[in-house]
């Protein structure tokens, strides 16, 4: 897959003007998609999407060379069983993995992102994320996942959040940055949708709800308002930026209204691997169940399916 | 294919299938009777209309054409009740009967949905998620009043008034049976409703309901037919009280007619509601309020927020937000349970549209419409905005009552609110900003009963509906509502 | 140098109310209006019509000042008005006298009066919190409903209760933030102006009562089918009448309040209903979020 890097605007936003947000709207407005009801064909193609936007994710302190193997093998057999399966789109895991990853991949097109920046907390000094940065990339990671700042963004340095952003986004060189702004820490969604704001202006290839380590990870409501703030970046400077909700989508219905609200909120053109991904474990299990259960007609019990 | 890069593309690429709704577990008579006295039975005269879905044009039934005998009948089947077994029930049972209907209307809510799709021609989902469950809500609600009554009105003794005669529109054709039957019923009066002639079905079926429910014989009576038939209810003499909702020239004939008759009325009439957009308010979520307030059940709403006032710092944003949203709109078969947009009401509704589409490019307004595509049988109408409108538009002053938008702009607080008060009407209003003292500003400014403050086209049976000025007199739903169904005595 | 028992009174002249000023009737018109011995007792001013549309500009441009006044300022505004009152309560009761009616009854007519004002500026902060409610939504959204006065009411006062019937209809109107154009009862007019000029003295701003008198069957029509009217109450006639009034009233489906069987001496023809029914109820969303 290639991912054209792209330059940062390398300005730093008046967060002043950043649209706010009305928490009781943005849920209604979600809910609505969710009303949406996805048959037959439609779903086939949803469900096929969906698994080409995975971000197949291992990311526990007791991982080990062995288990990412494991995870890398999944990602290229996801289910033999069912001819025509698109690949997942990348293996997300820790630096210390992305050559372990790399080589287990081998020439498979799927990418290797690594989290980066003292995942998930991202609390260590500035030279310490930026050299994380470097050794990752170094060993191959195609994407970089760095988290914020939440604690200075909380305490309104937004300079030094930004000014982080563009450091690591240099440090990544052609490697494709992820910004996970934690929206769950992030407490309004007014704070989630500035944040998406400076990420963007900073240089974020994608912007990232959540690390899955904190709760509420991604949400429809928090992903709209993420959805909404990259549609106004768009129409302001013409650069399409990616979406990645992370953490808690693991049914193929919840994913399938994922997609819809990004049809009717940014249109076909981010419909692709390129410009989306759900960062998820599990889900890719149970759209292969799903994509098994159109084509036979028969409910699927998970014990059919590798869990690794 | 979308060829400009810079715009966002919504139709290439992933579709939904269609999801239509089964309709096999509904079935509809060859021919519907009067509800009367608990029976149903035929009109005098023997005459029928047809009902026919607005979607395709096809025919769904016949129902009976009540005459001025049988209007007498219906009248005369209601003082009985009211005089029987309904007034001298005691007011807790009374109240359990009305319980009884709020639960079979629930039980049976899927059923009513598709039937209010297949007859009036509103997407599914809309009758599904809204109408059916306030419908069934709003009997619940009022169920609940029936004993406690005293406790509504301090200091004075509220009585039942007699036969409510009751007229209600095609626009939510169950929700407006239950916002007129249920607070008549509570306060302890007899009913003789008539839905309007092209959507009978779904009060028909009620009538099943209330016989399911087992209410005495004649405490309500649905009786069907058109203008006339309704004139014969108002004007029967032997009717304490009317309620209508419907257009304000219909309601001023009914005004003028009660006229020297001593007769209670309420009227629920039209509007042409301001939705004020400040340049502090949430857009993203302003706009999907702009979509709510026009665009929900095809325009076909009195309070629909149907003149947008939008600050000028702010309209190109808003607009330009708007016409993307507008792409999105699905609008087509309405029991497909994606369609966002369903069929205009009838031929003659959708000619009423068109000549106002007509009117608006003849006065030089700019008319956008979304590009999606609409079936080739059935009366539709995609979603229509015009831009370059003033005051003196009668796009803007007059009611049209479809999925048409009048955007004009405004300067300053006050320049926004002479505009929205600017009209006859005075149902609703909307008002976006995300400073709260402009909201209490704005909201104790617009002179109109019904005021949505960051949000639009809210309902609930606790909430008090209906119009200043021309848009109506008295109110409906919650503690309010009870007004209009009862005489006080001190 | 003359005497002071040879003095020559000095009679009042009758005029009309109309945007806190006095002025005669644009008409030049006038009727005498004459005592049971058939003395002319004054020559009142036999109002027109355009009398009556001036009366509605000025009511309705006093409209957004006096609803948007607090209640507090109106429940005080309403008690001036009985101090007033009572400070000229003799001059009151002369004139009633005077149109006929005996003098202990006079006495009583102004003082029922007197306290149908306390009672209302009592209502004033209050009727709103009685009729008021938070209506508890399925949704997420606070809900609430309000009473908002209608606007311009017009109201013809009763023919027979001429000072008492006069303020039972318009305190009521005005507690509630309407603003009124009155037609004084036909035959016994004197009092009504006289009002007026206690209305002027009690900090009562300009136009929001205006007071009329000339012939109820000129002015009704008036009174019933202008548009710029929201409310109309009458007090007096027969079911013709009443016809006649809401079928003109339609015309902008104006409020109509028909207090034909009201007996405005007795204590329950004084109560917070009166107020509500010229006022709107007014409900409000907004979400509960952040």
């Amino acid at each position: 897959m290639s991912l054209a890097a792209v330059k940062a605007t390398g300005r730093m936003p008046d967060l002043s003007h950043v649209p706010l947000v009305d928490e009781v709207g943005v849920k209604e407005r979600a809910a609505r998609f969710q009303t949406r009801s996805i048959k037959k064909a439609s779903k086939i193609e949803a469900l096929h999407m969906v698994l080409s936007m995975i971000d197949l994710t291992t990311l526990e302190g007791q991982d080990t060379p062995g288990k990412v193997k494991q995870l890398c093998q999944k990602a290229i057999h996801l289910h033999d069983a069912l001819p025509g399966l698109p690949h997942v789109a990348a293996i997300c895991v820790y630096p210390t993995m992305v050559g372990v990853a790399k080589k287990a991949l081998g020439n498979n097109d799927i990418n290797v992102a690594s989290v980066a920046t003292a995942f998930p907390s991202g609390m260590a000094p500035r030279q310490i994320k930026l050299e994380e940065t470097r050794i990752a990339v170094d060993d191959g990671a195609d994407e970089i996942d760095m988290v914020i700042s939440r604690g200075a963004f909380l305490q309104g340095e937004y300079g030094f959040v930004f000014d982080e952003i563009a450091a690591i986004k240099e440090a990544c060189g052609d490697a494709h940055l992820k910004v996970i702004l934690e929206t769950g820490e992030l407490g309004t969604l007014d704070r989630v949708r500035r944040a998406s704001v400076l990420a963007m202006h900073a240089g974020a290839d994608f912007i990232k709800t959540s690390t899955g380590k904190i709760q509420p990870a991604a949400t429809l409501p928090v992903t709209l308002v993420m959805l909404q703030a990259i549609r106004d970046y768009f129409y302001e400077t013409g650069r399409m930026v990616g979406m990645k909700p992370a953490g808690g989508i693991s049914s193929s219905k919840l994913a399938i209204h994922y997609l819809v609200m990004l049809r009717e909120t940014l249109g076909n053109a981010w419909m692709t691997p390129e410009w989306y991904r759900f960062g998820a474990s599990s889900l890719a299990n149970d759209v292969l169940m799903q994509l098994q259960k159109q084509a036979t007609g028969v409910y699927q019990s998970a014990d059919y399916f590798s869990k690794d | 294919m979308s060829s400009d890069p810079s715009k966002l593309a919504f139709h290439d690429g992933w579709q939904y299938a269609p999801a239509p709704e089964s309709t096999d577990h509904v079935s509809i008579d060859e021919q519907y009777e009067l509800f009367i006295g608990g029976e149903f039975s035929k009109p005098e005269e023997e005459r029928y209309f047809d009902t026919i879905n607005p979607a395709t044009e096809e025919r769904l039934s016949s129902v009976a054409l009540a005459g001025s005998a049988d209007v007498d009948r219906a009248v005369k089947a209601a003082r009985k009740a009211y005089s029987g077994a309904w007034s001298k029930m005691k007011a807790a049972e009374r109240g359990k009967y009305i319980f009884r209907i709020a639960r079979i209307l629930q039980e049976r809510a899927r059923e009513f949905s598709v039937l209010e799709s297949l007859d009036g021609g509103k997407p599914i989902r809309e009758s599904r998620d809204i109408d059916i469950p306030l419908a069934a809500a709003h009997f619940f609600y009022y169920a609940g009043w029936a004993d406690k009554l005293e406790y509504a009105f301090p200091g004075r003794t509220p009585k039942s008034l007699g036969v409510a005669g009751q007229v209600i529109p095609w626009n939510f054709p169950l929700l407006m049976a239950s916002w007129k039957i249920a607070p008549a019923l509570a306060c302890g009066n007899t009913v003789v409703l008539k839905p309007a002639e092209t959507t009978p079905l779904t009060a028909l079926r009620l009538a099943e309901v209330i016989r399911e429910a087992d209410l005495p014989p004649g405490v309500v009576n649905i009786i069907t037919g058109a203008g006339e038939t309704g004139a014969a209810i108002v004007n029967h003499d032997d009717v304490d009280k009317v309620a209508f909702t419907g257009s304000t020239d219909v309601g001023r004939i009914i005004q003028r007619s009660l006229a020297g008759t001593g007769k209670k009325y309420t009227l629920e009439l039209g509007g042409k509601a301001a939705n004020i957009i400040f340049a502090d308010a949430a857009i993203d979520q302003a706009v999907e309020g702009i979509v709510n307030g026009i665009f929900f059940n095809q325009g076909h709403v009195c309070c629909a927020g149907s003149r947008l006032l939008v600050q000028e710092s702010v309209a190109e944003e808003v607009i330009a937000k708007l016409k993307d949203r507008m792409e999105t709109l699905i609008v087509g078969d309405p029991l497909d349970k994606n369609t966002d947009i369903g069929a205009i009401n009838s031929a003659e509704q959708l000619d009423t549209i068109r000549s106002y589409l007509s009117i608006g490019r003849e006065e030089g307004a700019e008319m956008y419409q979304s590009s999606c595509k609409v079936p080739e049988t059935g009366y539709w109408c995609r979603p229509t905005i015009f831009t370059g409108v003033s005051q003196s538009h009668r796009i803007v002053q007059e009611e049209i009552f479809g999925p048409v938008l009048a955007i004009q702009t405004f300067r300053t607080l006050e320049e926004g609110l002479t505009k929205a008060n600017n009209t006859p009407y005075g149902l609703s209003g909307g008002v976006w900003t995300d400073k709260g003292a402009k909201i209490f500003k704005m909201t104790q400014s617009i002179r109109a009963g019904v005021v949505w403050a960051n949000t639009f086209n809210k309902f609930d049976p606790t909430s008090p509906f209906g119009g200043y000025k021309e848009s109506g007199v008295g109110r409906e739903g919650g503690l309010h509502g009870l007004d209009a169904y009862v005489t006080l005595e001190s | 140098m003359v005497g002071s028992s040879s003095r020559v009174p000095v009679a009042k002249t009758y005029k009309i109310y109309i945007d806190g000023k006095f002025p005669r009737t644009e008409s030049g018109r006038y009727f005498p209006l004459e005592n049971s011995d058939g003395n002319v007792i004054a020559n009142m001013c036999w109002g027109s019509r355009k009398d009556f549309r001036n009366s509605v500009v000025a009511a309705r441009k006093a409209f957004p000042g006096w609803s948007s006044a607090s209640a507090y300022l109106r429940g005080q505004i309403m008690y001036r008005i009985a101090e007033m009152l009572e400070g000229r309560s003799d001059q009151f009761v002369a004139e009633l006298v005077l149109q006929g009616q005996s003098k202990r009854r006079a006495k009583k007519e102004v003082e029922a009066t007197i306290d149908r004002l306390i009672y209302y500026a009592g209502w004033s902060d209050k009727y709103q919190q009685i009729f008021s409610a938070v209506n508890p939504v399925s949704s997420s959204h606070f809900n609430f409903s309000v009473l908002e006065a209608t606007g311009v009411v017009s109201i013809l006062a009763p023919n027979d209760s001429s000072l008492l019937g006069l303020v039972s209809n318009v305190i009521p109107a005005i507690v509630g933030g309407n603003t009124c154009v009155v037609l004084a009862s036909e035959k016994m007019p004197l009092c009504a102006v006289s009002f007026a000029e206690v209305l002027h003295a009690s900090d009562v701003p300009g136009g929001v009562v205006n007071i009329l008198t000339g012939y109820r069957e000129e002015l009704v029509g008036q009174f019933a089918s202008h548009m710029d009217v929201n409310a109309v109450v009458f007090c007096d006639g027969d079911a013709e009448v009443a016809r006649d009034i809401q079928e003109q009233a339609a015309d902008n489906i104006k409020r109509v309040i028909a207090r034909v069987d009201a007996d405005w001496a007795k204590e329950k023809s004084q109560n917070p209903y009166l107020i509500k029914e010229t006022q709107e109820t007014k409900t409000t969303w907004h979400p509960i979020g952040s």
